[in-house]
């Protein structure tokens, strides 16, 4: 069966269906991740996204459980120069994926670099390319759309009861490998949905604001939370966690042309001059800043990958220091501040 | 942290001579090392043995030495410069051998001369065994378990299955894998038994596993950067060299490949290699994810070269830059333009190297591939699948067709998968563009379709064309696309966009390369492509490059205007020149490799640029080719062609024995061979060209450049050793010492004419003998050469250079060439063999070629020239000692000058029966000493060179073959790394100069080239 993506702008790529028939509506964008599909389609992040894989040839080590970052694929479709099954493709069909093999990948990501993400329609079967363009333009752009509240827990649940340090991760769309990153530090992790309020939070020792999709400027009430818990606990935000904790800290946000996705992403440490190779996964960012807090700068764009408010004890990084997939360069991130947090809670 | 200022002057060690193992990727490193050092403002001393490379031209250093890779070589070169630092990490396991014993000898402390790249405790962690092992364990990984053994009794608790390695075994003779303790006691006695010292190293087995490795770029601030990530098709067991490989790595999980990239970085720190690239192998148990770390290069390797062309990012530039005290975030990427060199490399292609071997010239040796490396060259793939760049890759080695390849039993399964399907049989009249893209997409050329659809290569080329089906270019930018690149490097794929940019003003010229390196086709081609990429830009064309070699200095992206890293095929060379609409294809520089698709370019209306392609085939055309010389009244050895054994024995008795057999259109003489009667003839299957074979006759190559009209003689060579020793084995001398100045003017004349007749308009080299007053012409090839950059080095001329200006429409005239010859000074070029790696195959120079690289070196006179390029070929000669002579009866007589001089010299001389008897006729005081064979008490001669008592064995063939006495002694000298000279004409060089070589202070080739040019002036 052959399909083909639709973008806003009228372009059209044909392929070939591998996974469930129907068509999926969302934002296309790229990863340039060599390793890791499995881990991005249920990377919550990629709500509302139909994911191109950069990467020639994606499905060659089959899927495995323990390699999902979420309870389900939140990515809307899966676009491939090459999809290799039967695994994979399988496991994308039983969870209703839309997936296209033979797509001309790098055309698509030369187009979406020069022309920004956009809102596209993969079809996998018959269908009206005219049709598919009109439901492309018709969908609302990701600039200015709240997604935190479709992919968080709906109540709070405990990750791991046992450990040195109790800590609180409010999830905007947590991935699993900031859970054990977190339990394996030592941490006793509970989870809250991503509305839960502060006075909640700040019975923890410490406080990790999660990664998950969309902007996060219309999330107001979020930020409005993070502002309440500054100074009062201390917090660790994670790509959107780190983006609110800039919104309520004074920092801007914007909508990057067409993102960052990929592992291999350097990021400087200003204070050590050290550089960083991380995971990265996000289509907003902390606009460039020369204050003192920024502590980490991408050395692709120069937006603010780290900020620190030690007065405070809050800081947050743009990149994925969990990885998952990716480099495990950053894991000390999470580990030290666990380490803080505990020895903090001692004191 | 910015660049060094401490440092103004760094010296870079090269790799030396071409050997299997270590060949033109690191004169590609080398060459970006001095590129980037030298845009910093460092005055650059480079000390390479290697004519033949590019960082050996006079251009790409401040001082360059063409000097043995020696502890005295290089300390003369250090002392005469004395430069601040010294970068060993650019020239393979030689240079880093040298540097350590320069450090160790206490050279470098003495001349204030620092170690960068790579200081001396990290070559030693690296190097050795035991620090290794504790460095790696320190860190928490494993290396396989092993342990030193001299007697059975030291067995207890060895793990199974293991590895036994005899100590001093050629090629690992006596050694082998053992799964049971029975089995490992029989092959531990054994080995003990093979090796001279009774030491065997009993190994933990990790034969089966999966193996890795990783290409790590690491600086001063502790910042890692992965470069690449390399999968060996082939798994553990076979040399990675001659493995089959794929990048990126194909089969492991993220969380398995972070794991490895952990494991990486964290050998790295261990070995401390704080400025620079490395290379790691591992090897990955599949099912448990078991690792063990296999070894570390802490510099620059062949895999790093591969690397860096899979990738695109230039690691011998950053690890140059590291190395003086950059850091990563500080050194931009080149292909990109705009991101640092700490963006790790992503692929969104695979790239597939194939190995090539050269079996077929070492009768008798055994074919297994193992530990230790066998091939000769590679070739590279690029595609969008991995099928695609298999396929590439697998038929970019030019194969004639007798290398097969099967993927083992044991690889991953995945591959298994990949390569289930062969092509089935196709009707061609049936294929829609859909089917020609489904085809191509897989990686199946034109020519293999032909075969699975009993057609024509044309046939299909047209229908797919008709189709509407055509490939399309990606460029390769590191990057997967993420960043505008300004990258000029291009693969093909089919059934996408193509992104080649849109035509310029200025014309172009497609430079056809030479392909994977082969025997008798080497990096000398890929210096003649270089410069030709060079020259033409600087004559205002765009240079498009087009090869599959992924250790050269031609697939630099910096080297041309464009590179197609595709493979030279007819197929892929057409559909470049179909989007390049190119003024000129040049097919004269990359060897034979362009010759067989000249043909076909000029049917497709493309024009070859220079020399036109039928004076290619007069030249190649025996036929053609004697009628010309008839007409010019030049004369050639009586000839003729036979289709049978009959018409072959007709020929022979024509022109009489001894005859020289071989096919035409070959390079590096393969399948030549010499008959001196009927009963050497042999079946003879397609159509052979028979040559009298001329005796005793000084043998010339001579290199020239013609513009159709005038002609320039570059060179005229000397052959060392006799006729029938193959013009590549042979080492070569210039001036030619033995040429009277009538024969010399002669040799120039016939030269010319036949120059003019051929309508060359570029390179030539010919071919002559010379026999008391006749002078033949043995072959013509209006070609680039083998010796074209020795004899552009010697004399200073830039062959290439001119070759390409009178292509280019320039004359002769018009350039002023010098008439480069420095009197008072000899230029030796000696060639290396690669007889240690084949045990097996009888180490004897022939007609067929076998070498696989090649040194030069230059002094005042010729004996001090020849004693120096045999140190630098690795065969030092010995100055004392006992000296071991067997000949056979043809060299019976001149055999007594050589070993009267060698007498003379006081070495003392030994002989088998016959040789004894007529070296004691003639009043020498010569020992006896029983062959192998003869019965008797007391030592063989094979004991003898076994327990080093001859410094120099002498022995010219009586046949060859595994078990003749001759091949005992000449492997039992391999062996015992003791000269082994097989021609009589080699030995009298050899001895001349033992008795005449003086110390010599070493030149630079500027110093050496401004000389020429002041004579020329003076003159």
């Amino acid at each position: 069966m052959t399909g083909f993506l639709a973008l806003e702008d009228g372009t059209v790529f044909r392929g070939d269906s591998v996974a469930a028939e129907g068509f999926a509506v969302g934002e296309a964008v790229f990863t340039t991740a060599m390793t890791g599909y499995q881990e991005i389609v249920t990377d919550p992040s990629f709500a509302e996204q139909l994911v191109c894989f950069t990467a020639p040839m994606v499905g060659n080590y089959g899927v495995a459980e323990g390699r999902s970052e979420s309870t389900r694929a939140h990515a809307r479709a899966v676009l491939m120069r090459e999809a290799r099954g039967p695994a994979w493709t399988d496991w994308l069909h039983e969870r209703g994926i839309v997936a296209l093999s033979g797509i001309d990948t790098r055309s698509l990501v030369l187009k979406l670099r020069d022309s920004g993400a956009m809102r596209a329609v993969v079809v996998a079967g018959g269908g009206s390319v005219d049709q598919a363009v009109e439901v492309a333009r018709a969908q609302p752009s990701m600039a200015g759309r709240a997604l935190a509240h479709e992919v968080s827990t709906a109540r709070p649940y405990v990750y791991s009861d046992a450990g040195r340090t109790r800590v609180a991760v409010v999830d905007y769309g947590c991935k699993r490998s900031i859970l054990r990153r977190l339990a394996g530090a030592g941490a006793a992790v509970t989870v809250f949905p991503h509305d839960a309020m502060a006075d909640e939070l700040m019975r923890f020792d410490g406080v990790l604001l999660s990664n998950g999709p969309g902007d996060p400027e219309p999330l107001e009430e979020e930020v409005a939370v993070v502002r309440e818990l500054l100074g009062r606990v201390p917090i660790l935000g994670i790509c959107l966690g780190h983006q609110l904790l800039a919104l309520a800290a004074g920092h801007e946000t914007f909508k990057l042309p067409f993102g960052h996705r990929g592992a291999n992403h350097p990021v400087l440490e200003r204070a050590s001059g050290r550089v960083l190779v991380t995971c990265q996964n996000h289509g907003f960012a902390v606009a460039p800043s020369d204050a003192r807090e920024a502590t980490h700068v991408s050395l692709y764009d120069e937006t603010v990958e780290g900020l620190d408010f030690p007065l405070e004890q809050a800081r947050s990084v743009q990149f994925h220091p969990e990885a998952g997939p990716g480099p495990h360069d950053a894991w000390p991130i999470i580990h030290e501040w666990v380490e803080e947090v505990a020895y903090a809670k001692a004191a | 942290m910015p660049r060094r200022h401490d440092l103004e002057s760094i010296c870079l060690i090269g790799s030396g001579p071409i050997v299997i193992g270590q060949a033109c990727e690191f004169d590609y490193a080398g060459c970006q090392a001095l590129k980037v050092l030298r845009e910093d403002g460092f005055r650059t001393i480079v000390v390479n043995s290697n004519p033949a490379t590019i960082m050996t031209d006079p251009g790409f250093a401040d001082r360059t030495y063409l000097e043995p890779l020696d502890l005295e070589g290089v300390t003369d070169v250090l002392a005469r410069e004395r430069p601040d630092a010294l970068l060993p990490t650019m020239g393979g396991q030689t240079a880093l051998n040298l540097a350590r014993e320069l450090a160790l000898e206490g050279v470098l402390e003495e001349l204030g001369v620092e170690l960068i790249g790579a200081p001396l405790d990290v070559i030693q962690r690296a190097e050795d065994r035991e620090l290794f092992r504790t460095a790696v364990r320190e860190v928490g990984l494993q290396v396989p378990g092993s342990r030193i053994v001299t007697s059975l009794d030291e067995l207890g608790g060895v793990s199974l299955p293991a590895v036994i390695r005899p100590a001093f075994t050629l090629g690992g003779h006596g050694g082998g894998f053992v799964e049971t303790v029975d089995q490992l006691h029989r092959q531990v006695e054994r080995g003990l038994d093979e090796s001279p010292i009774r030491q065997v190293l009993v190994e933990e087995s990790v034969r089966g596993w999966d193996e890795f490795e990783l290409e790590v770029v690491r600086d001063r601030k502790d910042n890692v950067v992965i470069v690449c990530s390399i999968e060996n098709i082939d798994p553990m067991g076979v040399h990675t060299g001659d493995s089959v490989t794929v990048a990126p790595q194909m089969t492991l999980s993220d969380h398995a490949y972070q794991e490895l990239r952990d494991a990486a970085a964290a050998v790295v720190r261990a070995v401390g290699v704080e400025c620079g690239g490395s290379n790691i192998q591992f090897a990955r148990e599949r099912d448990t994810g078991e690792l063990r770390v296999i070894e570390m290069n802490p510099r620059v390797s062949r895999s790093s070269a591969l690397a860096s062309k899979a990738t695109g990012y230039p690691i011998a530039k950053v690890a140059a830059k590291l190395a003086v005290g950059y850091t990563l975030d500080e050194i931009p990427n080149d292909l990109t333009g705009t991101t640092p060199a700490s963006f790790e490399p992503t692929l969104d292609y695979v790239v597939v190297k194939f190995p090539r071997f050269a079996f077929e010239k070492f009768p008798g040796a055994d074919t297994t591939l193992g530990t230790q490396m066998k091939s000769v060259g590679e070739a590279m793939g690029i595609g969008r699948t991995f099928l695609e760049a298999f396929r590439k890759a697998r038929r970019s080695r030019e194969l004639d067709g007798s290398e097969t390849w099967e993927l083992a039993e044991s690889a991953h399964p995945w591959f298994h998968v990949e390569l289930a399907n062969e092509l089935q049989e196709l009707s061609l009249d049936d294929l829609v563009a859909d089917d020609f893209v489904r085809l191509k997409r897989s990686g199946w050329s034109d020519a293999e379709l032909a075969i699975a659809s009993g057609t024509t290569d044309d046939a299909v080329r047209a229908r797919r064309r008709s189709c509407g089906v055509r490939p399309s270019y990606r460029r390769v930018d590191s990057c997967a696309g993420e960043v505008e690149a300004a990258s000029t490097y291009y693969y093909s794929t089919w059934g996408e966009a193509d992104e080649t940019p849109p035509h310029g003003e200025k014309p172009r010229v497609v430079i056809l390369g030479s392909g994977p390196n082969r025997i008798g086709q080497g990096i000398e081609f890929d210096y003649c492509c270089v410069h030709a990429a060079q020259s033409f830009r600087r004559l205002g064309y765009e240079a498009v490059m087009v090869n599959c070699n992924p250790e050269t200095v031609s697939t630099d992206y910096d080297t041309s205007d464009r590179l197609y890293f595709e493979p030279l095929g007819l197929e892929e060379v057409l559909s470049i020149c179909e989007r390049e609409k190119p003024e000129g294809v040049a097919i004269q520089f990359g060897g034979q490799t362009p010759l067989k698709l000249a043909r076909g370019l000029e049917a497709a209306g493309y024009r070859i640029i220079g020399t036109p392609f039928d004076a290619v085939d007069v030249a190649e055309d025996r036929e053609r080719f004697g009628a010309l010389l008839d007409r010019l009244g030049v004369r050639c050895p009586e000839w003729g062609i036979a289709r049978t054994e009959t018409e072959a024995r007709a020929i022979a008795e024509r022109i009489g024995y001894p005859i020289l057999i071989r096919p035409s259109y070959v390079l590096g003489g393969r399948a030549m061979r010499v008959c001196y009667s009927g009963d050497d003839l042999g079946p003879i299957k397609s159509p052979v060209l028979i040559d009298r074979f001329i005796e005793s006759a000084i043998e010339i190559d001579v290199d020239a450049v013609s513009d159709g009209r005038d002609t320039y003689v570059g060179a005229v060579m000397q052959h060392v050793e006799e006729a029938g020793v193959h013009s590549g084995d042979s080492a070569c001398v210039l001036p030619a010492p033995s040429l009277a100045p009538a024969q010399d003017a002669e040799i120039r004349l016939i030269v010319r004419t036949l120059a003019q007749a051929l309508g060359v308009v570029g390179l030539i080299n010919v071919q002559l003998a010379v026999v008391e007053e006749n002078i033949y012409v043995l072959e013509a090839n209006p070609r680039a050469s083998r010796t074209v950059p020795f004899a552009s080095k010697a004399t200073g001329v830039n062959l290439v250079d001119a070759a390409c200006r009178v292509m280019a429409g320039a004359r002769l005239s018009e350039l002023a060439l010098s008439q480069g010859q420095s009197l008072g000074h000899v230029s030796v070029k000696a060639a290396v063999l690669p007889f240690a790696r084949f045990p097996g195959a009888d180490p004897v120079l022939g007609p067929e070629m076998r070498a696989t690289g090649e040194v030069m070196a230059s002094a005042a006179d010729l004996p001090t020239a020849f004693a120096k390029a045999e140190r630098a070929a690795g065969r030092p000669l010995p100055t004392g000692g006992t000296a071991f002579l067997s000949v056979r009866d043809a060299d019976k007589q001149a055999v007594v000058k050589v070993a009267g001089t060698l007498a003379e010299l006081g070495f003392k001389l030994v002989a088998t029966a016959g040789t004894a008897q007529t070296l004691a006729a003639a009043g020498l005081d010569v020992e006896h000493v029983r062959k192998v064979t003869e019965e008797g008490t007391g030592p063989t001669v094979v004991d003898l060179i076994r327990r080093g008592r001859c410094k120099l064995v002498i022995n010219t063939p009586h046949g060859s073959g595994a078990r003749t006495d001759g091949y005992l002694i000449r492997e039992a000298a391999l062996v015992a790394r003791v000269p082994c000279i097989t021609t009589l004409s080699g030995a009298a060089a050899a001895v001349h100069a033992i008795a005449n070589a003086r110390s010599e202070e070493s030149l630079s080739l500027q110093e050496l080239q401004e000389r020429i040019v002041h004579e020329t002036r003076a003159a």
